[in-house]
């Protein structure tokens, strides 16, 4: 229950290209600011900064591994991104569905001479 | 048949399969013959194609156009790079919702098993950034059918 999503706030973080860039890096898995700041070409604390934002809207969550804290998915954004997948799986299914229907009523001998296996 | 399965892979991919009872010739053909993927490709309920162009050869291109009831449309151009009947087929397509999307590279292979066919769809991003963009609006689009499900159920 503490991975709350601010649903305002969320979509207003993902307005933003280098935070669309963050979060769909760590849909991969989880990262240091550090590592997060190497292929952008942004400081650590800029890079912070926008991680801040991610967590404020609650798209990120992180937690302490000794010295480091690494950061990750939040639930919320991670069931987003599965109910998007879904979503999307279920409009092409539609397709599939279909596409079963016009299959089965397909002559396989039609135009190719009628080859068997 | 089997579900579609789908799933995101590395950096710029998307995958999907899907096992189908006709074998690869009839699948392939169902992908390449204009009059044939007239009947399927339709997406949701109450959209038709009535505009279907398909030159099924190497550098050959293709335009299907979508229309609903209500008048609203869009449509997807794209080109082929390679046609192996009836086991491959690689091409390049956009949409135009109007705005174009970025280039998706598309591989589709038709295996024979046991008497079916084993389709995948290897979708490739041109880069990082792109599927980033891509990932931050189906997570967009994610929230907001949660959100409304959510609303629904007060």
């Amino acid at each position: 229950m503490q991975e709350r999503l601010n649903l305002d706030a969320a979509f207003s973080a993902l307005a933003d290209p280098t935070r669309r860039a963050i979060l769909a890096r760590l849909a991969s898995g989880e990262l240091t600011v550090m590592e997060l700041a190497r292929p952008f070409e942004m400081t650590q604390p800029a890079i912070s900064q926008h991680l801040k934002v991610l967590e404020d809207a609650g798209l990120v969550t992180s937690r302490v591994d000794g010295t480091r804290r690494p950061r990750r998915l939040a639930s919320p954004a991670i069931e987003a991104m599965d109910q998007w997948l879904e979503m999307l799986r279920n409009a092409l299914e539609a397709n599939y569905s279909r596409l079963d229907a016009v299959l089965a009523g397909m002559n396989p001998s039609r135009k190719r001479g009628g080859k068997k296996r | 048949m089997s579900k579609l399965t789908l799933k995101t892979e590395g950096d710029t991919h998307i995958v999907g399969t899907r096992r189908f009872a006709a074998p690869p010739e009839a699948v392939y053909r169902a992908h390449t013959e204009a009059e044939l993927i007239q009947k399927w490709l339709l997406g949701p309920d109450g959209w038709t194609m009535p505009v279907c162009i398909n030159e099924a050869k190497p550098g050959g291109k293709f335009r299907y156009e979508w229309r609903n009831s209500k008048g609203e449309g869009f449509h997807i151009t794209g080109e082929f790079l390679e046609l192996k009947p009836f086991s491959r087929i690689v091409h390049v397509e956009r949409m135009f919702l109007p705005e174009r999307t970025p280039d998706n590279h598309v591989e589709t292979t038709f295996e024979a098993e046991g008497g079916g066919t084993l389709m995948t769809i290897r979708m490739t991003l041109p880069d990082e950034q792109t599927r980033a963009a891509m990932l931050a609006t189906g997570m967009e689009r994610g929230m907001e059918a949660s959100y409304a499900r959510l609303e629904g159920m007060i």
